[in-house]
């Protein structure tokens, strides 16, 4: 029995100092990288190119989800908002959870999902098959090279996929809302230009996607850049990535809101 | 792939998103509204705001004219010091009465701008000298049975 | 420019490696000549590679000093480290080509990124390298469209895209066919006397490389074991060397990994 709880102690202390290290790490990696972005972002043809590979191939996918969460809150925005004889205020209701929320966060796990893995792996890749020892041999900084600009390509994509969810989500509940379901539609676009406020909810919507972006653009180069050289040191660096994103995510969202929202109405 | 296709991508891309930016701030929101940093800044003093919050709409004749911008308490004369920020499209006489209003039975609260017939207008900074305070529920259930009270030993008689 | 030594490219006095708890170089002292074909040889885990991150500045030595060219390489910083590896080529030992990119911009990429030169003198100086190694023809393919032979041309042609004064080769036979094998081997050569590099040949393909070089390092226990010319290694008695030369399974280097005694293992509890 006690040795048993020595050992629980002992293993929650690895775990401790473990995770430590690895904050460590990516700190000093971040430091890196940060030095690394100066030359980077001279060569916007690589962030050009890592741009469409993340941005570009992740719209599809991010306007389709937008489109069917706006309709999804539509119709249970309308279920709710009609027992009170609010049912104009179905654009408030949708357009505020959007582009406050929903929006920056789903689009967020969404390029979690879709584009950081990718990058991931394909980093990860690059290290196990010394492709980066190589650049680096050729006097070539791979940090520059290859991370930074994937780095900032999901620093760039992120508000721009998370402004195309809000909107493609707001065209969603106006099609179920006023389409469908027969709210009047001045009704349902003036009640939502007048609760809407750019500078509270939509500049710092998109300020959270930003946050977003740089967080799960970092997590998954640094995931990359370290994974184990092997198939499943590849394999579960791609694994964390997507866990590690989606919960930084969740997270920072938190604190944010309660920064920016707190105090307000 | 060659560059110009990740270029033309990638530009189309970006403009979609920008496009979207533009819906969110136009359409979804109202920045050719009132945010705060334009229009003009005026002061109404209260006895009691009731529900009024930061960012309530401001209106005359049912038209948002304006959002308020801030609430404090002055800790002299204990009044609710309210900014207004009104757009400066609008223009309102010296003798403006500020009231707060309530839409419908339990909606939000708002603060009413009546407009008297001074020939001279509001400026930035400016105090507004008449204001008319919020209803609160319990005040007027208690007035009402009061009146009631007094109506009541007159009719015995 | 001039080093005091103008014969000595590659000097390493006394030089001490380990990873954590791991010793790997326990004081190797080592000079190659300009213009020298050197073979580093010795079993797997012996410190070879290590001995090419060292020189190329990839790694710090515990102590002892690496001189390349006359620099102190440990003691460089980042700018003056990439300024001694524009002069140093490396062939990784799969042969590390960009695989997003292809055969012909993976050629191009050392061109693009070190120097300012216009894109039809990068075109005409890609295609006179790829003609070197005999795959002008497959300039359009993906890396992973090559067999492995071509691709460890490729990656040659890459390595010597700007002339280096050294070249590194980590296992560069390693999983080839005996053609291909031979095709490396013998533009390992001719590149080396065309350019009048020094080269150092980590190893362990003993019959392709006594062809090709001058002069052939053992390395063991984390020291050099010996030093000598290639025909002397066909001839030594050196029990290392010969197991190592003819296969055998067992010798100084054991077949088994150290561990409690056979029998009381198999019989003990």
């Amino acid at each position: 029995m006690i040795s048993q709880l020595a050992e629980f102690f002992q293993d929650l202390g690895h775990f401790v100092t473990s995770r430590i290290d690895r904050l460590g790490l990516a700190a000093r990696f971040a430091g890196l990288l940060l030095l690394a972005l100066g030359v980077s972002i001279r060569r916007a043809s690589l962030i050009v190119r890592e741009v469409y590979f993340s941005g570009v191939r992740s719209l599809s996918i991010v306007a389709v989800s937008g489109l069917f969460v706006g309709m999804v809150l539509a119709v249970q925005g309308y279920e709710v908002l009609q027992r009170y004889g609010s049912a104009e205020s179905l654009g408030v209701i949708v357009a505020l959870s959007l582009v406050r929320e929903l929006g920056p966060v789903v689009t967020a796990l969404l390029f979690a999902g879709r584009a950081s893995s990718a990058v991931t792996a394909e980093i990860g890749l690059m290290r196990a098959t010394e492709q980066l020892a190589a650049m680096d041999m050729m006097a070539v900084d791979p940090l520059s090279r290859v991370v930074a600009p994937r780095f900032l390509a999901a620093i760039v994509s992120m508000p721009l996929l998370a402004a195309i969810f809000s909107t493609a989500g707001v065209i969603g509940a106006w099609i179920i809302g006023v389409q469908l379901i027969g709210i009047d539609d001045g009704a349902f676009w003036s009640q939502m230009q007048a609760n809407v406020d750019v500078r509270i909810d939509v500049l710092n919507g998109l300020l959270k996607s930003i946050v977003f972006g740089t967080a799960v653009g970092l997590i998954s180069v640094f995931e990359g850049y370290f994974a184990a050289p092997t198939a499943e040191g590849i394999a579960s660096a791609t694994t964390r990535t997507v866990v590690i994103s989606s919960l930084s995510v969740l997270l920072l969202d938190l604190v944010l809101t309660v920064m920016m929202f707190r105090g307000l109405s | 792939m060659n560059r110009s296709k990740f270029d033309f991508a990638v530009g189309l891309f970006v403009a979609i998103g920008l496009l979207a930016m533009v819906f969110m701030a136009l359409k979804v929101g109202n920045l050719a509204g009132f945010d705060s940093g334009s229009g003009y800044a005026l002061e109404a003093r209260f006895d009691n705001i009731g529900g009024l919050k930061v960012r309530a709409p401001v209106k005359s004749a049912g038209v948002v004219v304006g959002r308020v911008d801030s609430i404090g308490l002055d800790s002299e004369t204990y009044e609710a010091v309210v900014r207004l920020r009104i757009s400066s499209n609008y223009r309102f006489s010296k003798d403006t009465i500020a009231s707060i209003l309530t839409s419908g039975l339990l909606g939000e609260q708002y603060v009413g701008l009546e407009s008297g017939g001074d020939p001279v207008y509001l400026a930035g900074g400016d105090r507004l000298g008449k204001t008319q305070s919020a209803m609160i529920l319990e005040k007027l259930i208690s007035q009402f049975l009061f009146s009631k009270a007094a109506e009541t030993p007159a009719k015995s008689q | 420019m001039t080093s005091p030594h103008t014969s000595e490219m590659i000097a390493l006095k006394d030089v001490r490696f380990s990873y954590a708890d791991r010793s790997i170089l326990k004081g190797v002292n080592l000079t190659i000549k300009k213009g020298e074909i050197v073979a580093i040889m010795g079993g797997s885990g012996g410190g070879k590679t290590t001995l090419l991150g060292l020189i190329s500045g990839r790694l710090k030595p515990q102590s002892g000093s690496v001189i390349v060219d006359g620099l102190d390489v440990p003691k460089l910083n980042k700018s003056n480290l990439y300024g001694l590896r524009r002069k140093i080529g490396m062939l990784f030992q799969f042969g590390a080509l960009f695989t997003d990119l292809s055969v012909f911009d993976n050629i191009a990429f050392p061109y693009r990124e070190q120097t300012n030169l216009p894109e039809d003198i990068i075109r005409s100086l890609v295609l006179l390298k790829l003609e070197a190694v005999g795959l002008r023809g497959a300039k359009d393919l993906k890396p992973a469209e090559l067999s492995g032979g071509m691709a460890r041309r490729v990656a040659l042609a890459r390595a010597v895209a700007l002339d280096p004064a050294v070249m590194l080769y980590d296992e560069p036979f390693t999983g080839l066919d005996p053609i291909s094998v031979g095709i490396i081997g013998r533009l390992i050569k001719r590149l080396n006397r065309a350019l009048g590099m020094t080269s150092v040949i980590v190893t362990h393909d003993l019959n392709e490389t006594l062809r090709l070089v001058d002069r052939v390092v053992v390395l063991s226990d984390g020291k050099i074991h010996r030093d000598m010319a290639p025909e002397q290694i066909r001839t030594t008695d050196d029990p290392f060397i010969r197991q190592f030369a003819d296969g055998l399974p067992d010798g100084p280097v054991p077949f088994h990994y150290p561990g409690p005694d056979y029998l009381s293992e198999i019989l003990g509890r």
